[in-house]
């Protein structure tokens, strides 16, 4: 565990902007927050929202001629925005280490897995062939692919989609990272496979005391594993806490109408859900105020029409939950009640 | 919601389907060397007004089902009667009519419309197909259902690159329930949609529902999805229905093993509840469809198989009101997610006797860890697992 001081990793006032022919497209604008050794972090919010941007721009994935990336990212006191490609590569894939949704974007389609497992570990430590592959071999038995010694020189068309995200999982944890990102990395599973999936992530954090940052827009997903959530909607966090404080105390009209929106397993929720209404904002003429204020049943309770001429800033309300509206405290607090309340007054 | 029980006026009504698609080998001279059978004896029911659910992992047929039950696909054996007429055989030209009481939505809103078309173009084709001309005309009629799905009828000369995938959505819904079919065949519509979106489109499939008393048989892999929308909901594995139960029924009395295993997989969006809940590891993927397991063709998967469930197919058999399940040795006594208890758990309290008591599966998976080891079933690799092409 490292010492209680600084954040492990301490995201500071992220903005990425792409000039795009149709204008310049803010992806994601004034992000901040932190993650410790051994936790796990969730970005959660829909399509479009800035979560891929975020992490690609924390692991120098974006290509800086093609996109501005402003702010910090400190990772142990070591800024990844202001490193150049060469100093942000040799972290990727040692120190930090990144997960997608499809395995083959970090698999490649011609070389045996064991060899690419092996060249990972080459690339970042001072060891023989052989203790590379001893190490491959190692892991894809650490991440549960049977028969490993005969796997490890099969080709990634051979392997299931299952044993494929295995791999890649194996791929990006071999050097024991002490940060992994992953971006949505079961959205593409069956549910059974999923949570195979979401265990192993677990335990091997567990071992490593890895920093975990799980992007997903699956409420469930963030509701099993995470200790701290980060709402995104429209490139901004809009609410952030706790797991329990997004569940149990949301404050943010856009995280009660995302939780309001979501059918259960356990519950029939009312014969209709109560949705959100409208559709998510274009990154390239998003609202002056506030992002949610053209989907917002409560802006009209906000004086002198703030929401759409003034942006709300994040406001820590208490105990590192914060919330991004205008709306005073009270307001939001009756608000949440009677969502809440409609809610678990819907379930049978 | 009251369930609807299937009676004989069912709209669909499918029977002992097969579709098997042919394995050929490579070469000059292809030879068929086998059969994916992605649908492997398959009997359901579809009630006017009803929504069937059809759930269950990627590559178990649904989608299969589904094309099939329209003749999108040619069955290989088995009857579909539409509205109380066999369709099972009939040429492409005898189908054309019938076309106007089942109908189909895509789970890909992008790729479902024809990009050139406008949404005017879109919504009306059916008309134009079946040459029925509404009161008004189409265009008067393509705008009322615009209305209806919640877009804007002034975007009728709108192409679909101009919506958004909910919009889109809305579009292909609106042309499918432009001639007020019978019955529509849902493939994954929400699961290309936010959350928020999906709520919207889920809503607007159960107005349409109330207004025209259509059917919907509803493919989808998300349990919460089906629960929601669903009236009976049955659960496919390999080409067969395991289990199919009226919704509640199904989600609160689970029989089947698979049923169990999927439902316990899928996390709460309740960090509390999901937090006290215990899951059910299925090991291994999927077998292959050309080569299935013998007997009961989850037993490879199953952590409460015996010798008998290599060797005999279980029947689907009715073991509560209008809840049938194929297995030999149902979970009459477990509760969703409880299989796998803690030392102090209630294992006590369950009897069984006719089969291996759960309180052994339990100690074994207690013991080892996991219900891998505690069945000697691993990660199955079956000829799945070899590269398709
Ligand atoms: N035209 C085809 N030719 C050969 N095999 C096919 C064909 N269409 C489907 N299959 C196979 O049939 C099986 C069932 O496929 P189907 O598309 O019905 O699955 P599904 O349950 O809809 O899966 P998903 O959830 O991934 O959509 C699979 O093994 C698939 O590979
Ligand atoms: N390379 C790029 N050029 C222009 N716009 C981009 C680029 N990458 C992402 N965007 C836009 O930035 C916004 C945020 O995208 P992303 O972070 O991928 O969202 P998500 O939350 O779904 O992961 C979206 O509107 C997306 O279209
Ligand atoms: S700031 Fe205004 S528009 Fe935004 S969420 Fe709060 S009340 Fe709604
Ligand atoms: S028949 Fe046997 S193998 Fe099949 S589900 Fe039932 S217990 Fe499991
Ligand atoms: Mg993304
Ligand atoms: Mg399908």
């Amino acid at each position: 565990m490292t010492s209680a001081s600084a954040p492990f990793l301490s995201v500071q006032d992220l903005s990425v902007t792409f000039p795009t022919e149709d204008g310049r497209v803010q992806a994601v604008d004034g992000v901040s927050f932190s993650v410790e050794r051994g936790k796990t972090l969730a970005v959660v919010g829909e399509s479009g929202s800035g979560k891929s941007v975020t992490a690609q721009a924390i692991m120098g994935l974006l290509d800086r001629r093609l996109s501005s990336v402003t702010g910090h990212a400190w990772l142990e006191g070591r800024d990844l925005v202001a490193m150049d490609d060469d100093e942000v590569r040799r972290e990727r894939g040692s120190r930090m280490a990144m997960i997608f949704q499809d395995p083959m974007s970090s698999l490649h389609p011609f070389y045996r897995i064991g060899a690419q497992l092996s060249e990972a570990v080459l690339v970042h430590q001072k060891v023989s062939k052989q203790a590379a592959r001893e190490q491959a071999l190692e892991m894809l038995n650490r991440v549960g692919i049977p028969d490993p010694r005969t796997r490890i020189d099969n080709y990634p068309h051979q392997l299931s989609g299952g044993m494929r995200q295995r791999v890649m999982i194996a791929m990006a944890l071999i050097n024991s990272p002490a940060l992994l990102i992953a971006d949505e990395p079961t959205t593409a599973l069956d549910v059974t496979v999923q949570a195979q999936i979401l265990e192993l992530i677990g335990n091997l954090q567990q071992e490593y005391d890895t920093a975990v940052i799980m992007i997903t827009h699956d409420l469930g997903i963030v509701a099993d594993i995470a200790d701290d959530v980060a709402v995104m909607y429209g490139g901004r966090i809009v609410e952030s806490g706790s797991v329990d404080d997004i569940f149990y105390r949301p404050q943010m009209p856009y995280t009660l109408g995302l939780l309001a929106s979501v059918p259960r397993l356990d519950q029939v929720r009312a014969e209709r859900l109560d949705p959100i209404p409208g559709n998510p904002p274009s990154p390239i003429s998003l609202p002056p105020g506030c992002v949610f204020q053209p989907r917002c049943a409560y802006s009209d309770r906000v004086a002198d029409h703030a929401c759409e001429g003034v942006r709300p800033e994040l406001v820590d309300i208490g105990g590192g939950h914060a919330v991004r509206c205008h709306l005073d405290g009270g307001q939001r607090l009756a608000i949440a009640t009677d969502v809440l309340d409609a809610l678990a007054g819907s379930g049978a | 919601m009251t369930d609807i029980p299937a009676t004989d006026d069912a709209v669909l009504r499918v029977t002992d389907l097969r579709t098997h698609f042919p394995v050929r080998s490579r070469g000059v001279f292809p030879k068929t060397i086998g059969q994916v059978k992605a649908v492997d004896g398959v009997s359901l029911s579809v009630a006017p007004g009803e929504t069937l659910g059809l759930v269950g992992e990627s590559g178990c047929g649904k989608s299969t089902t589904g094309r099939t039950v329209l003749r999108l696909i040619a069955p290989t054996s088995g009857t579909i009667e539409l509205d109380g007429t066999d369709i099972t055989r009939m040429s492409a030209k005898q189908l054309v009519p019938l076309r106007r009481k089942a109908q189909m939505i895509f789970q890909d809103p992008y790729n479902a419309l024809n990009p050139r078309h406008t949404v005017g173009t879109i919504i009306g084709a059916p008309f134009e197909v079946q040459s029925v001309s509404p009161p008004g005309g189409v265009r008067a009629a393509v705008q009322d259902l615009m209305a209806r799905v919640g877009l804007n009828p002034e975007h009728y000369n709108r192409y679909p690159s101009e919506f958004s995938g909910g919009q889109r959505q809305r579009i292909g819904i609106a042309r499918a329930v432009a001639l007020r079919p019978k019955i529509i065949v849902c493939d994954e519509p929400v699961s290309a949609l936010d959350v928020s979106i999906q709520a919207q489109i889920m809503n607007l499939l159960k107005d349409l529902q109330d207004d025209f008393g259509v059917a919907y048989l509803f493919v989808a892999h998300d349990l919460s999805v089906v629960r929601q929308i669903s009236h009976r909901v049955a659960v496919m594995y390999l080409g067969h229905i395991v289990e199919l139960a009226p919704r509640d029924s199904l989600y609160s009395k689970p029989l089947h093993p698979y049923t169990h295993a999927l439902l316990s997989a899928v996390p709460l969006p309740d960090p509390r509840a999901q937090a006290n809940r215990e899951q059910i590891r299925l090991s291994g993927d999927l077998p292959s469809p050309i080569n299935p397991p013998s007997g009961c063709v989850f037993h490879t998967r199953c952590f409460r198989a015996e010798d008998r469930c290599k060797a005999e197919v279980p029947e689907l058999r009715e073991l509560l009101p209008g809840h049938t399940v194929a297995c030999h040795f149902p979970m009459f006594d477990l509760e969703v997610g409880t299989v796998i208890r803690g030392p102090q758990g209630e294992v006590s309290e369950l009897d069984a006797p006719e089969v291996r008591p759960p309180s052994e599966v339990i100690a074994d998976v207690v013991e080892s860890g996991g219900l891998a080891r505690a069945t000697g079933v691993d990660y199955v690799t079956g000829p799945d697992a070899t590269p398709p092409d």
